[in-house]
């Protein structure tokens, strides 16, 4: 790919994408033929395309052509009403994402040329040359911008777009956008197939029967009835197969496919409509934007999370801490009971405070105002210790870039406490204290690593103290202090188990006093071992862990990282449902963990965590193999067997149950190999024993592998839960994908299936929604299929008796309407409005989401269960009135064994057994419900009554043959016995059989509307989940080791927007000769500016902390 | 979904607090406990016991005679006359004895029935004209194509009316005759008449506008099937206003039967003179027939039946044995559920969690 700057006609040349992405499919014009021409190549409607085709032949046609035509014109008028509607809001969103994506272009005047590689989805890689003024110069992954991407310590930068719209790497990475079907879509179209099967079958049979009938009788019939043409009795059974295929095409009916639509699109505007889902200070409710997968939604066994901005808000919040002893942070009345409402403290005697800051404990602050050293220590510490960069562009207004959040949340307490950091160089550190400034030498900084978990920083006061900084993990710190603090220990290790059991995350600060020669000595050997060639790392460690020793504890922090509200409810709740949850994430493994923990996706009670994290594929798969061993120990010989089965056909990995509860945490590198084909088997085995799966340091399409992972090998539903656009992948890989529509732009809202703005609603998406959804929706089609077997069987049976000559047993008019008019509204009622349990009892009751992911409700053997009770019910149907209509007469003798009195009377007996049926499946009759199967019902007398109406016959004698049949036989006693005693048979066995079930096996569904029906539904609960383990968070849980390097060399400091010599007046600044040096330093060639050294200062010396004799106020 | 909210403020995009929408319509939950299963399982038992009952009673109460005639007696000779088409133009009678044991008391209806005879065949029920026989002109003249081959016959001349099913119109005639016990043969006056729907002779059937013509002259230019000996306008040589489309034999065939085993009213006993007045009298009877019909084509039977009616119809013990059945079938049901309820379910044991 080739790209010149500026050079419109030379780029356009190539036809590259433009920035627009266009999803709409029709336009004003095109939509009708495109749209029918769409339609018909579904296979359903095209059969009825067929079938009207055959009706058109006199010689086949035994059933009218408006029988099919009337059905088929409303369905496609309904099917193209909804297209253009989806099309019109796909257009919509279109036009506004457009628009947040927009670039500002600027105009440079710069002949550049750059040469490329092709459009691809690899966000890690990229390779390019860049010509300018006749010299090369490399590009790299380093050097290029991702769409989506923010800019951060600049405004502005000088760029060239190389890929835009469908080319950028974004894109490309969001993977393929594919048509979601649900899978009881998949099942409706075997069954449907099975049907026609069947369909042919029951043709052929009766086309034989017909053959045989026509040799035996009909041959001695053609008297009466003489054979068209001469006919042979082959052709006429042949005739026969396509009469009945026609007569019977009600097994497949055609307002299936749009009645399910119709459910969907109802049950996806609940969930448009449900104020729970409203998140009111975003004001943003939830948005089903597909419309097709609701009751898939009561079937996930698997939800892919990410994490930031997923489960977390990604905001952290120094909370509570501990200093010297004393525990701050949570306000007691007088009566010494926990107040949870309080006046946030005042901050306005500190200007350079941030406003966003809130603390609730105002003995904290009069501490520090009281001058409490121990405090001031404390503040200053966290004020010192870090890698955090300010910003400030206009005086007073700060802003910290912290690379972890709790870092930020740490200096933005003492800065709020009044111990300002207010920039850095890579030298020294100005903080203002208690509004003064001072600034102290950066003589080191020991940074974080993974096994550290601490970090420190060699500071040398104004005053000209030495002294060693340190925060990190409780327990490391522990092991290095002083045995004169080990009262203070005991103190606050019981300060830092409260915190921890609350689910914040803990941090221990201590220091110690340096003498300057000890610290010369040292300071040369560290220089000795950075610089020496072999084994630095451990050099250093040793020389860190030297200097790290006897230190004097200060105190410890508590940081919240704020979850998103009702996170570890939602899990739990997911978990009750049997939902298994894995995080899938890019950070580290620390964070990930630590979040793990707090959201109760891992818990203390665990048998173990196994954590993954190999560099090579041995090791990965031995890691795997070594967790699966002692999550079932007696599965080795299984998973010994497993290449061989693997080989050829394992297809669906069946779930198995591990001996107790574990959790497993891989990491990416390990994860790369553990998606490679030969282990991904071992991977997935291992990771469906655990209970929670976090994988870390993932990229999007490592995320988007796992999800096609399990749902290549476990059938089982998934979803997807993301919110930025890493998450894309994940979220079309999955069943159903979900975008929270927060904070991180529209990419993951825009490719989702449904969209909202908090993960708690995930609960009531999936256990209230999708729950209802699947069970509307099951209920539909056992119903939807049990009533069109049974209308039409009634077929077969009478077929027996009028030589399989293909007549009907109902009216014409009546076949044309059942499924339209006289039956499509209870149903539909009942799809829309049908709960088993209310919300609440769902809620409280998760269980009762698991027969959704088993499949129980709508299978194949339900399908067959329908069938054998539609074939009950139609032999019913029709044994009944042909008993009691055989050799009957009216009441004055006249006839009521014709035709039509039978038919009048069997359509009847039909419609009252299908509404009961119906009856007994709706366990939520609303008003609506009651008045649709009512209505239905007396829709059906009205129509009927006109339409054998003499009115209706004179107007047009041959299509309303039926005239006076209903007030004819509709009045005689005998016919309502008849109806009467059907409808009881038919329900008869329904009613037993239910009853039984739930006396003897009770489903979990029984045993919560049983547990309804005396109690009222419990009050939600509100109790907060308290975490009772003792567990301490790691020090800085999403810090990166090497980031104090970077500080050091002064890379990353970039020069403020508003220059400090010109908007940063000198007054007001203790000067002790510093200077913004760090400025200077950023653009000095070395990285390394020479920076005056701060004159010795008397004055309070570090020193002084130690030595605390009386306690503080 | 493109729906413009007119609202604005920092709730603009809630969702209406309506029962509808939060879905909280108020609903009524019906459960099938032992409280309402058993109880309805028993009452419905008694109740279609005591319904089975009453229906029985009523049934019995009917009587009925039938009689086979298709090969009875000397009908045998007509039964074999009639195998052979060239004779369908003779004529042949017979006659077939019987008794009756106790009065038939009431109105007596007088029925033929036949056995094996596919009215319901699709293509002959498809075989007629409705519109020719509702008296349209147009269709008189020609006929709707449904009702080939009887549509028309030699040089386009339409059949009145058309059609397999007016074809194959039953033409056998009875004559019932009461022999008293005094050895008098007294004819049993029959009714000719009201033996079709209201709605068919009135409105479904009509004769074309006669505008001062005869039938005759109406139908002219048509032709009577070609099974019938008489066109239409002749077929009730007693009463003129009973001819042309409506004619209740006509009719009455025309209302086809639902199955291959039916029978059609013939005529009803004129009580009006003695000894009929309360019905038939029990002695000996005979009926003359006129034996036209051909049946061994389709290896079918011809019958007669006698009997009188209650409100529950004729004799037909289908729906209250069906009643009793079902009442017994519901008790043993409602044993099982009472014994599951009772050993499983009633401590509420299974329902725990």
């Amino acid at each position: 790919r080739k790209l010149r700057a500026n050079d419109r006609e030379y780029n356009r040349s190539f036809k590259y994408a433009t920035n627009a992405i266009k999803t709409s499919k029709y336009n004003f014009f095109t939509f009708l033929p495109l749209n029918l021409f769409e339609q018909f190549q579904r296979i359903a409607n095209a059969y009825f395309l067929v079938l009207l085709v055959l009706q058109i032949i006199p010689e086949i046609s035994s059933l009218s052509w408006f029988t099919t035509v009337v059905p088929l014109v409303l369905v496609l008028t309904v099917t193209a009403a909804k297209d253009a509607t989806d099309d019109i809001v796909s257009t919509f969103h279109n036009i506004s994402f457009w628009i947040c994506v927009r670039f500002q272009v600027w105009w440079c005047l710069v002949r550049l040329r750059v040469r490329c590689e092709p459009p691809n989805n690899r966000l890690d890689r990229f390779i390019g040359t860049l010509t300018y003024g006749g010299q090369k110069y490399p590009l790299d992954n380093e050097k290029i911008l991702l769409r989506g991407c923010t800019l951060r310590n600049t405004e502005w930068c000088y760029g060239l777009v190389l890929f835009a719209g469908q080319e950028s790497k974004l894109m490309q990475n969001c993977g393929k956008s594919t048509f979601k079907r649900t899978s009881i879509d998949r099942l409706m179209n075997v069954l449907v197939l099975c049907i026609f099967g069947f369909l042919v079958f029951m043709c052929t049979i009766l086309a034989i029967g017909n053959y045989i009938w026509e040799i035996k009788n009909g041959s001695n019939f053609t008297v009466f009835l003489p054979r068209e043409k001469d006919n042979k009795e082959g052709f006429s059974a042949f005739l026969t197969f396509w009469s009945y295929i026609i007569i019977l095409n009600t097994v497949v009916p055609i307002s299936l496919y749009v009645s399910v639509e119709i459910i969907r699109l109802g049950n996806s505007f609940y969930i448009d409509w449900d104020r729970k889902m409203y998140h009111s200070r975003s004001d943003t409710p939830a948005e089903a934007r597909t419309t097709t997968l609701n009751e898939e939604l009561g079937q996930i066994k698997y939800v892919f999370s990410d994490k930031t901005g997923t489960l977390t808000q990604n905001i952290m919040i120094f909370n509570k801490c501990s200093i010297n002893g004393k525990s701050y942070g949570d306000v007691y009345d007088y009566t010494g009971q926990r107040h949870d409402v309080s006046e946030p403290v005042d901050f306005s005697f500190n200007p350079l405070a941030d406003g966003r800051f809130i603390f609730y404990d105002h003995s904290l602050v009069e501490a520090v105002k009281l001058e409490n050293l121990e405090v001031h220590a404390f503040f200053r510490l966290l004020a010192l210790c870090h890698t955090v960069m300010a910003e400030e562009k206009k005086e007073g207004e700060l802003f910290y870039q912290a690379q972890s959040p709790d870092e930020g949340a740490l200096v933005t307490a003492a800065r709020n406490f009044g111990f300002v950091f207010r920039s850095r160089t890579p030298d020294s550190i100005s903080i203002v204290e208690m509004g003064n400034e001072r600034s102290y030498e950066l003589l080191a900084i020991l940074d974080f690593n993974n096994v550290r978990k601490r970090m420190s920083v060699i500071v040398r006061s104004p005053e000209g103290k030495l002294s060693l900084l340190c925060k990190g993990a409780d327990t490391i710190i522990y092991e290095r202090l002083h045995q004169s603090c080990s009262k203070l220990m005991d103190v606050t290790t019981e300060h830092l188990n409260e915190f921890a059991g609350e689910g914040l995350r803990t941090l221990a600060l201590a220091y110690k006093d340096l003498d300057e020669e000890y610290f010369r000595q040292w300071k040369q050997r560290h220089h000795e071992a950075s610089i020496s060639l072999e084994d630095k790392e451990s050099q250093l460690d040793e020389l860190y862990e030297e200097i790290e020793k006897d230190l004097l504890l200060l105190g410890a922090t508590a940081i919240e990282d704020k979850l998103q509200d009702g996170v570890p409810q939602t899990i739990e709740q997911l978990a009750k449902a049997d939902i298994k949850i894995w995080v899938l994430t890019g950070d580290k493994q620390e964070t990930a963990e630590n979040i793990g923990y707090s959201c109760n996706l891992l818990q203390e009670e665990m048998n173990d965590v196994f954590i993954v994290s190999g560099h090579s594929p041995e090791e990965v798969r031995q890691e795997l193999r070594n967790a699966q061993n002692s999550m079932k120990p007696d599965a080795t010989v299984n998973s010994l067997l497993f290449p061989e089965e693997m080989g050829k056909s394992v297809n669906v990995i069946k779930d198995e149950v591990a001996d107790g509860e574990y959790g497993l945490v891989i990491n990416g590198h390990s994860l790369a190999y553990a998606l490679e084909s030969s282990m991904e088997l071992d991977f997935l085995r291992t990771a469906c024993l655990c209970k929670a799966v976090i994988c870390c340091r993932v990229t999007p399409l490592q995320k988007a592998q796992v999800v096609e992972l399990v749902k290549k090998y476990k059938k089982a539903v998934t979803l997807a839960i993301g919110d930025g656009a890493n998450d894309v992948s994940m979220i079309k890989a999955a069943h159903i994908g979900v975008g929270i529509s927060g904070q991180e732009g529209m990419q993951a809202v825009l490719s989702s299936d449904y969209s909202f703005a908090q993960f708690r609603f995930l609960q009531r998406l999936l256990l209230v929604h999708g729950r209802w959804s699947y069970l509307r929706m099951c209920k539909f089609l056992r119903y939807f299929f049990y009533k069109n077997f049974t209308f039409t069987f009634v077929h077969i049976w009478f077929a027996f008796f009028c030589g399989f000559s293909a007549q009907t047993v109902y009216d014409e008019g009546f076949i044309t309407l059942y499924n339209l008019m006289y039956t499509a509204l209870p149903v539909l009622g009942m799809s829309l409005f049908d709960q088993d349990v209310n919300d609440v009892w769902s809620f409280q009751h998760p269980q009762l989401y698991i027969p959704g992911q088993l499949n129980l409700y709508f299978s194949k053997k339900a399908f067959f269960k329908c069938a054998v009770h539609s074939c009950y019910s139609s032999l019913v149907l029709f044994l009944i009135p042909y008993g009691a209509l055989q050799d009957t007469v009216r009441d004055d003798g006249r006839d009521l064994a014709d035709y039509q009195s039978f038919a009048l009377l069997t359509q009847t007996c039909l419609l009252f057994a299908v509404t009961i049926q119906l009856g007994l499946e709706m366990s939520y009759w609303t008003a609506v419900n009651t008045f649709f199967v009512l209505g239905s019902l007396a829709m059906y007398f009205a129509v009927t009554f006109t339409m054998y109406s003499n009115g209706m016959f004179l107007v047009v004698p041959s299509a309303f043959p039926f005239i006076g049949t209903a007030r004819n036989s509709l009045n005689q006693p005998n016919v309502w016995l008849t109806i009467v005693l059907t409808s009881i048979l038919c329900v008869l066995p329904v009613v037993t059989y239910r009853f039984l079930l739930i006396q003897l096996c009770p489903t979990i569904n029984d045993k919560v509307q049983h547990a309804r029906s005396p109690t009222p539904p419990p009050p939600p609960r509100r109790a907060r989940i308290r975490r009772t383990s003792s567990r301490r968070s790691g020090y800085a849980f999403s810090h990166a080791q090497g980031y104090g390097d970077l500080v050091t060399s002064g890379r990353f400091l970039r020069r403020p927007a508003v220059s400090w010599s010109s908007g940063f007046p000198q007054v007001g600044r203790t000067t002790t000769g510093f200077s913004p040096m760090g400025r200077s330093a950023g653009y000095s060639p070395t990285g390394r500016p020479q920076n005056p050294k701060v004159a010795d200062v008397e004055g309070t010396s570090l020193q002084m902390y130690r030595t605390m004799t009386d306690p503080p106020l | 979904m493109g729906r413009a909210k007119e609202k604005s403020g920092p709730l603009a995009r809630r969702p209406d607090n309506s029962a509808f929408k939060q879905q909280r319509l108020p609903a009524w939950s019906p459960m099938l406990t032992a409280n309402t299963v058993l109880p309805f399982f028993y009452l419905l038992s008694v109740v279609c016991m005591l319904l089975g009952v009453w229906l029985l009673l009523t049934v019995q109460s009917t009587q009925e005679k039938k009689l086979n005639y298709t090969k009875h007696g000397d009908c045998n000779l007509c039964f074999e006359m009639r195998q052979n088409v060239s004779n369908a133009g003779q004529t042949c009678s017979c006659k077939v004895e019987f008794s009756i044991d106790r009065t038939f008391k009431g109105d007596v209806f007088f029925y033929y029935g036949l056995k094996n005879f596919h009215q319901n065949l699709r293509r002959y029920m498809d075989s007629r004209d409705d519109e020719q026989t509702v008296g349209r002109i147009k269709n008189l003249k020609s006929p709707s194509v449904y009702c080939e081959p009887f549509q028309t016959v030699e040089n386009e001349v339409p059949i009145a009316p058309c059609g397999a099913v007016a074809n194959s119109m039953f033409n056998d005639s009875f004559t019932l005759t009461y022999h008293t016990a005094k050895g008098r043969d007294v004819p049993v006056p029959l009714l000719r008449k009201g033996l079709t729907w209201y709605t068919d002779k009135n409105i479904k059937f009509r004769n074309p506008k006669t505008d001062n013509l005869t039938l005759a002259q109406v139908f002219e230019g048509t032709r009577p099937p070609p099974f019938w000996q008489k066109p239409v306008y002749e077929l009730d040589p007693h009463d003129p206003i009973n001819n042309g489309f409506i004619n209740e034999d006509l009719i009455v065939w025309m209302r086809e039967a639902a199955f291959p085993n039916f029978k059609k009213l013939y005529g009803i006993l004129n009580r009006a003179d003695a000894p009929f007045t309360n019905g038939l009298p029990k002695g000996n009877y005979s009926i003359d027939i006129s034996y036209n019909f051909p049946v061994q084509y389709f290896h079918g039977e011809k019958e007669v039946v006698l009997t009188t009616l209650t409100w529950f119809g004729g004799q037909n013990h289908f729906l209250p044995i069906a009643y009793l059945v079902t009442s017994s079938l519901i008790l043993l049901m409602a044993v099982v559920l009472t014994v599951a309820w009772w050993k499983f379910g009633k401590d509420g044991k299974n329902m725990k969690d």
